[in-house]
């Protein structure tokens, strides 16, 4: 029997780690595990240089990434959930808010504001993935909703960082609700004649990829990212198959035409600046009487002044 | 499909069985024709009071099962009884024509409507035919497509939903199901004729908004309308898809609960039991009720049409600071 037991002591299984980089010294890439210094891991973004893994950020990681130093004003930060269902499952939705809080140092699962990306300054959302899973309840929507109008108010291009699982379905119909508030909204921003981005990042899936994440007039997602409709889970469930490797990726869905950039974390800045900077010339090259022409969706060939 | 045939409505069938028993016995003498009335009579009361006392007090799981009830009827049904010159159009123009939503041109007491349905099937075939009301982007598209036909010919968009959600496939996710949905739900909210939406069944979160973003929202008594359906949220809360008849309570979402979140705006009373037990009484229901939406929103300015229709979803939700 010896050597029987010795064979079950050799079977060596990886644990699998949480995606959640623990603090000290030296961070592991949640996807290869390979060691790599936390500093060179913030400089790198939360990039793995291994493997090209980008890591899950909170908002305020993403925010401090995106947007030039300084430049960050946030509003609505103060607002926060109700329970209007009164919702419980194995524990009551108000403790799990309460939980996500204490966790997230967030009153809600998203950060909104103004800030400057190269000094350029946009109206911004950025969802956080560790509250709840990033999902959308009346609050989310609110903001975002607020955020699309704050563009409008201030004549900025509006950038919305997706990450997120869906609507939160602890507010039920009010949840879904918001799909169509902040898609009322993108409208008006569109009949507004100002660019609405969308970032997709991992993951972006149910009411908000079928919402505003898809509703940008340009769609960049960063690589590998996770980004359907369906969870994956629920496909199979449905299909009773295994689904392909690469499957609702960032790149199988810029292949099927759902995505406009692929994008690296590293290159997001100058992508960034360089889609607003192009989308806003006429806006901002026209004469204050000439402009705005909303809702044509063609070019004011007419108002675009001598190259200088 | 015995019209009873829900598990909690079993005593209510066995009633039924009974008394259709005793309706088809032959009395063989006058006493016996008289006892015959009486255990008629006394059935007959027993049962009302039996429906009354189970109806009455439906959980909102019940409600589900209703709403979800093989003989209930469905868009085509409400689109026969309540619409002439019905005229189906077919397909998306881009990939196919997705059998779970029916889309066309009709008459409504004689003006020109355009109609939109989401559609479950009588039977296994003909639900294997309509992919069970769950629909592809495709459908979506298809939809929309009928949505601008409206606008572009100045006709009110009347639009039946009953869906146990979007079709959660590969080939939906490679078509972009995501997309086809946000689409819909930003168009919608400023197209500009007036759309009258009414859940006549199931109302699954993503894919019922998808056809579902307009001036009125009407909800039959016994339909549902929410985020997730039940057995997805047991499914995610309690890793228990047998915990469905909690999630049903939790998730507030039989059409009482939306009127009481302020979401819906007329519920169409059905007849005792649901719509399926007297059809007719149901689609009359809605048909009064459609056409006063319909008359009302007829005589509104479409600039303040449209502006009441982005405030109703521009104010949903619940705030608050903490």
């Amino acid at each position: 029997m010896a050597w029987f037991k010795k064979e079950k002591y050799t079977t060596l299984k990886r644990a699998k780690q949480k995606t959640k980089v623990p603090p000290g010294l030296v961070v592991r890439c949640p996807a290869c595990m390979e060691r790599v210094l936390k500093k060179t891991w913030d400089d790198a973004l939360h990039v793995c240089l291994h493997c090209g893994h980008h890591d899950r950020l909170g908002a305020w990681e993403r925010i401090e990434q995106l947007l030039d130093a300084g430049s960050f004003e946030e509003h609505d930060g103060s607002l926060g959930s109700g329970d209007p269902l009164e919702f419980r499952d194995t524990k009551p939705y108000s403790a799990r808010l309460e939980a996500a809080c204490e966790a997230t140092g967030l009153n809600e699962g998203v950060v909104c504001g103004i800030g400057a990306v190269e000094g350029r300054r946009i109206s911004i959302s950025v969802m956080d993935v560790n509250f709840i899973g990033g999902s959308m309840g009346s609050v989310v929507g609110e903001k975002i909703a607020r955020s699309i109008e704050r563009g409008i108010e201030l004549g900025l291009p509006v950038l919305i960082v997706c990450g997120s699982g869906g609507a939160r379905m602890q507010e039920g119909i009010l949840s879904l609700m918001q799909m169509a508030k902040t898609s009322a909204c993108a409208a008006r921003l569109a009949e507004a004649g100002l660019p609405l981005v969308t970032l997709l990042t991992d993951p972006t899936t149910g009411g908000v990829t079928a919402s505003f994440a898809m509703l940008g007039d340009v769609i960049i997602a960063e690589p590998n990212a996770l980004i359907g409709f369906a969870g994956p889970k629920v496909i199979e469930g449905t299909i009773k198959q295994i689904l392909p490797a690469g499957f609702q990726r960032s790149e199988f869905m810029s292949e099927h035409g759902f995505v406009d950039i692929v994008s690296r974390r590293a290159d997001l800045r100058p992508t960034l600046t360089n889609i607003f900077s192009i989308l806003m010339h006429a806006r901002e090259a026209a004469p204050r009487s000439a402009a705005p022409k909303p809702s044509t969706g063609k070019l004011a060939l007419d108002a675009t002044p001598s190259r200088v | 499909m015995a019209v009873s045939s829900l598990d909690f409505e079993k005593p209510l069938a066995e009633l039924e069985e009974q008394i259709s028993e005793l309706e088809s016995a032959e009395p063989e003498s006058p006493e016996d024709e008289t006892r015959l009335a009486e255990r008629l009579d006394r059935s007959r009361v027993k049962l009302e009071g039996l429906r009354n006392e189970l109806y009455g007090n439906l959980t909102a799981w019940q409600r589900v099962q209703i709403a979800r009830h093989p003989a209930r009827p469905h868009a085509l049904d409400y689109i026969g009884a309540m619409f002439t010159d019905w005229s189906e159009l077919h397909g998306d123009r881009q990939f196919g024509d997705d059998q779970a939503v029916v889309t066309g041109l009709a008459r409504f007491a004689g003006e020109p409507v355009a109609v939109i349905g989401q559609q479950k099937g009588c039977d296994t075939k003909d639900n294997i035919h309509r992919n069970f009301a769950m629909m592809h982007p495709e459908g979506y598209r298809k939809a929309m497509r009928v949505m601008r036909l409206a606008e572009k010919f100045d006709m009110p968009l009347v639009i039946l939903i009953d869906t146990p959600g979007a079709y959660p496939g590969i080939g939906a996710e490679e078509r972009g199901q995501g997309e086809a949905i946000a689409r819909n739900i930003m168009e919608m909210s400023t197209l500009r004729t007036p759309i009258v939406c009414t859940v006549i069944g199931e109302g699954a979160s993503g894919g019922a908004l998808g056809i579902g973003v307009g001036d009125r929202l009407l909800m039959m008594q016994y339909a549902w309308y929410c985020v997730i359906s039940p057995e997805g949220c047991a499914t995610i809360a309690w890793k228990d898809v047998a915990k469905a008849p909690a999630a049903a309570e939790a998730l507030r979402l039989t059409a009482a609960d939306l009127d009481e979140l302020g979401i819906v705006d007329e519920i169409i009373a059905e007849p005792l039991g649901g719509a399926h037990r007297d059809t007719k009484a149901a689609t009359s229901a809605l048909k009064v009720a459609l056409t006063r939406h319909l008359g009302e929103l007829k005589n509104l300015p479409t600039d303040e049409m449209l502006e009441l229709r982005f405030r109703k979803y521009r104010d949903v939700g619940q705030v608050a600071k903490p």
